[in-house]
Parts: structure tokens; C-alpha cells; sequence
């Protein structure tokens, strides 16, 4: 027995995945949305509501924040009527993938069997046409009614008001360092809407050329409109079993090889040491200590491009291509394109199936991994899959690996 | 140097007894960090108690204002209403302590001219409120504010 098998993350097992409609704005009830998505995950592995004695989540819920949050651990045990043996909801940990790293702990830990695990948005309806919301603020700040406070009294009053602004100057900085260009980056998005096209719950699925992306307006340099993901309604869900009773399910279960959560430095936008390394890479690096599999094992990688250049970050903190060299890497867009050595974000990434924050990444990669991707399956066949999401401070990441 | 108000809109600090040394400062044209007594460890954000020593031996204490640009981006998204656009917002790094970093603007260049490793230095932008005025410390090309280096 390798030495790393005594991680109880192995101990867990994706069983089933589910999702609601996704749409740029549907005008539906979140929790509607959210419920329609562990309903189809709990369906998907086969199992009942009464089956599931654990509930994971982020951010949990939380007081309207335009859209951030479609439900929280409460509602959702309540409306499913669900006796738990353990739950978590919450905005403190390891990016959005902190919370099914939770699961995967807790299944493992013998605390529950199977956990409906989801991140719900409507972020597009509660946006509205106002376009795309600043952070930590509202209407009332144009009206001089509102002060930064907290956290945010460090950059709202210098108009860092987005996340776009923060990441913008990482990327900026990985430019300056490594020779990164603007057309490298673009083939992130390029990629993720040559993916879109073939999936049919994508928002935006039209052609989009490097001339498009170049003429598109800039947002914050070097992030132009179509480095941003596309703020949109909808719930995505997964079960998290143990293993012993994951092998009589419906389908054949995805192993959890290994998870990262490590934060080595400041929980902060702007205090990182290192502006061309994010907590990523200490996620990461831990991730790669709980296995004996090695980054060149890895058939397809889902990394979360809120923001095109977080992409190339989990490129490179993961070891799919060396430090700095993520650029060389992805120029041309061939190796991570479907047919590439390294298909990335094969459902269209949140730069155009949606800001799905997070869960769509580790939701694809079940998906690929079972073979149901359709249209925009990966032709070959797939047996290790990472999935990542987060940047900056709040990252997380999960090997995963087909039963075999 | 503190600079005239701009007639372009800022979300301001609210003041509390914790943050009053850092956007207060400009008044007597300082940049001011906590810093611990004991150790020396220059302390941003502020917090109670010292991240090396763990001591609670802490004051604000006034740098040189000098520093060069970490990284920065040019931001051209109506954010926040009523802010002109494009401003250039920027991590600038204090010379006086590796890691001793704030978010800021640059000024007094144009936005194109901003690069990384260009040395600034701190001015600060008067705002006054009902709560108590700050000066808000701002990032001009190290020398004069024309552009020129």
C-alpha cells in the first residue's frame, strides 16, 4: 500500500452530478434552481432525499449580495426535509471548491454516507441591465451614503472595486515577469467558446475570433470584456459518497485521489508575496503530496477563469506546464483544445458557459470522466481528471480518478 | 504636497480609532503605518497585535512616502459612478520594509506611462466628511508629477 493511501480523501467518491437550467437571467426562484440541482445530482447517483445525511455548500447562505448566494445549508435541508449527520455552509475556505474538499473529509471521516454538495447563483437577474456589480458596494455609494469599511477600506476608495481589478494585476505582473502576451492569453477564452459551442446549456456560443477579443472594450488592463466571466442564473450539484457504499450506485463511482486546500500566505488581494504565484499553487502542492500520480497523468484539466489569466495560474501551480511558461504553453490554443494533449475547460469555463462559479469545473470533469459530455466529449478515454477553482487567497483543488 | 479635491467621486474610509493614523497622516503630509516598537515590524492593514513579535506595543509611526510600483492595472469600467475614467489603480511597495505594500492610484502621469518598478512617491488627496476629512494617499512618478522621471 503507497504511503499515501492513508488520506481519508480517498475515502470519498462522486456518485452523482446534477444542475438546473443556466441562463443569463432567468427570473426564477434561486432556490428553485438550487433545489432542481441536488434533486438531479441525488436522481443522478441513484439515490433518494432520505438517502442523504450530509449537506455541503458555499457560501452558505448569506444576506442578498446581488446574486452571490442562491440558498443556503438551512433552506435546503429544510425544503428536502434531510436529517443530516454532518452540514457546512460557508464563505471561509478553500475557493468554492473548499466545500466539497469538506465533504470529502467528512464522508471520509464517517460522520455521513452521502452529501449533496451545490453552489447556486443568480447573479445575472439580480445584476439585471446595470451591468456587472462592484464589490461591497451598492447604489447608495454614488449618493455619498456609504463608506469602506473592513477590508474593502483598503482599495473601494482607489476604485478597486472588482475582483477583475485585483486579478488584473496579477496578470499584469505575470506579463512584466515572463513575457506573457496579450494574444497567449486570449486563447484561454478562445478556447472556453470553441467549447461552449458544442455544449448546449453554454450562454454564449457563437464564434469568437482573436480579432474579436482584441477590438473587444478594456475592462481593466490586461483584462479585456471577454477575459470576464459572464455573471448568470443557476445551480450546480454533486454527491460526495463513501466509498464502501458508492460501488452499488447507479453509476460507477469517481474516485477522490486527492484534495488541496493549503493557504501558505496572507488571506488577502493584496498583501500575496508573490504576484505571480496565488494560494494555488499552495493548494496544489499539497494535492500532489496525497498522491502517487504525477501532473503528466492528467487527461483533462477544468481550471476556474473567472478571469481568463486564473486559468494559466492553475496551469501553472498544478505543474501542467512549468512556472511562467503557461503563456508558451496555451499560445496557438492547440494543446488545450479538445483534441489537444491537454483538454481544458471542455464545457466553455464561466468566460462563456456561465458564471457558475466554481462547481461547473468539477462538474464537467465528472461529466468527462463518465463519458456523458455529448458533443464536446473528449474523444479519448478518460481516467485522471483535476478540477480547480479559486484564486488568489481561496483556492482549492481535487484529483479525480475513474473507477476502474 | 496634498492635492486639490478632484471633482471626481470617491467612496471614502469611515474613520474608526484603529484606521485614523493611516488616513489621517496626509494632513501633516505623512504616510503613516503602525508599527511595533519592540521589533520594528511595520504592521498594514492594522491590527491589534504585532504578526512577528506578538507584541502589543504599537504606534503609528510616519515613512518616507517613497516606494516603487509592484504591479498596476489601467481601469476603464464605470465600478463605481461618478469616478472618472480611466484611473490607474496600483500596488505600490514601501522602500522602508520588503512586503510593506498598499493598494493605491497613480497620478500626476498619464495612465500609459505607469510601469512596473517605476519609483513614486506618496501625495495626498484631501476629502472632507462629515465623519472627519482624510487624505487619501495617492502614487505620483517619483520627483515631480509631469509625467517626467
Amino acid at each position: 500500500m503507497a504511503a499515501s493511501d492513508r488520506y481519508i480523501e480517498k475515502r470519498a467518491a462522486f456518485t452523482g452530478v446534477g444542475q438546473s437550467d443556466v441562463a443569463r437571467r432567468l427570473g426564477r426562484d434561486p432556490l428553485e434552481l438550487t433545489l432542481d440541482a441536488c434533486l438531479a445530482a441525488i436522481a443522478d447517483a441513484g439515490l433518494e432525499p432520505k438517502d442523504i445525511d450530509g449537506l455541503a455548500t458555499y457560501p452558505g447562505g448569506m444576506a442578498p449580495a446581488r446574486g452571490f448566494s442562491g440558498g443556503g445549508a438551512y433552506e435546503v435541508i429544510d425544503a428536502l426535509r434531510l436529517n443530516v449527520g454532518w452540514y457546512d455552509g460557508g464563505l471561509e475556505t478553500s475557493g468554492q471548491l473548499g466545500s466539497v474538499i469538506k465533504a470529502c473529509l467528512a464522508v471520509g471521516a464517517g460522520l455521513c454516507n452521502h452529501v449533496v454538495c451545490f453552489r447556486s447563483v443568480w447573479e445575472g437577474s439580480a445584476q439585471g441591465s446595470g451591468g456587472r456589480a462592484a464589490v461591497g458596494m451598492g447604489n447608495e455609494a454614488a449618493a455619498g451614503e456609504f463608506y469602506a469599511t473592513g477590508g474593502m477600506q483598503w482599495s473601494l476608495p482607489f476604485g478597486s472595486a472588482s475582483a477583475a481589478c485585483w486579478i488584473a494585476m496579477y496578470a499584469q505582473a505575470h506579463m512584466h515577469r515572463y513575457g506573457t502576451t496579450e494574444e497567449q492569453m486570449a486563447q484561454i477564452a478562445l478556447n472556453a467558446r470553441r467549447n461552449a459551442a458544442l455544449n448546449p446549456k453554454a450562454i454564449y456560443r457563437d464564434p469568437l475570433t482573436m480579432d474579436d477579443y482584441m477590438a473587444s472594450r478594456m475592462i481593466t488592463s490586461p483584462f479585456r470584456l471577454f477575459d470576464c466571466d459572464i455573471p448568470c442564473d443557476g445551480a450546480t450539484a454533486m454527491v460526495v459518497s463513501r466509498a464502501e457504499h458508492a460501488g452499488s450506485l447507479r453509476k460507477p463511482p469517481i474516485h477522490v485521489e486527492a484534495v488541496g486546500a493549503a493557504m501558505h500566505d496572507r488571506p488577502s488581494w493584496d498583501q500575496l508575496r508573490e504576484l505571480t504565484r496565488m494560494c494555488s499553487h499552495d493548494a496544489a502542492e499539497q494535492m500532489w503530496s496525497r498522491t502517487d500520480l504525477r501532473p503528466a497523468d492528467v487527461q483533462i484539466a477544468e481550471l476556474y477563469d473567472g478571469f481568463s489569466y486564473l486559468t494559466m495560474n492553475w496551469l501553472e501551480a498544478l505543474g501542467l506546464c512549468p512556472i511562467g511558461e503557461s503563456g508558451p504553453f496555451i499560445e496557438g490554443g492547440g494543446r488545450i483544445a479538445r483534441e489537444g494533449v491537454l483538454p481544458v475547460n471542455t464545457h466553455g469555463g464561466q468566460l462563456s458557459a456561465g458564471r457558475l462559479h466554481g462547481y461547473g469545473f468539477l462538474h464537467e470533469a465528472c461529466v468527462q470522466l463518465w463519458g456523458e459530455g455529448g458533443a464536446r466529449q473528449v474523444a479519448r478515454p478518460l481516467e485522471v481528471a483535476v478540477a480547480a477553482a479559486g484564486g488568489g487567497n481561496t483556492c482549492g483543488c481535487l484529483l479525480l480518478t475513474k473507477g476502474v | 504636497m496634498t492635492l486639490a479635491t478632484e471633482s471626481s467621486f470617491r467612496i471614502l474610509p469611515r474613520l474608526t480609532d484603529a484606521n485614523r493614523h493611516f488616513w489621517q497622516g496626509g494632513e501633516q503630509g505623512e504616510l503613516v503605518f503602525l508599527r511595533c516598537r519592540a521589533c520594528g515590524y511595520y504592521i498594514h492593514p492594522p491590527q491589534p497585535v504585532c504578526p512577528i513579535d506578538f507584541g502589543k506595543d504599537l504606534a503609528p509611526e510616519a515613512v518616507s512616502g517613497r516606494g516603487t510600483v509592484a504591479t498596476f492595472t489601467v481601469n476603464h469600467q464605470p465600478w463605481i459612478p461618478g469616478m472618472a475614467l480611466p484611473y490607474v489603480i496600483a500596488l505600490v511597495d514601501i522602500e522602508e520594509q520588503p512586503g510593506l505594500r498598499l493598494q493605491t492610484n497613480i497620478v500626476g502621469c498619464e495612465p500609459e506611462q505607469v510601469r512596473i518598478g517605476m519609483p513614486v512617491e506618496v501625495v495626498f488627496e484631501h476629502r472632507e466628511d462629515r465623519h472627519g476629512d482624510v487624505w487619501i494617499p495617492l502614487f505620483q512618478p517619483h520627483g515631480g508629477g509631469d509625467g517626467g522621471q
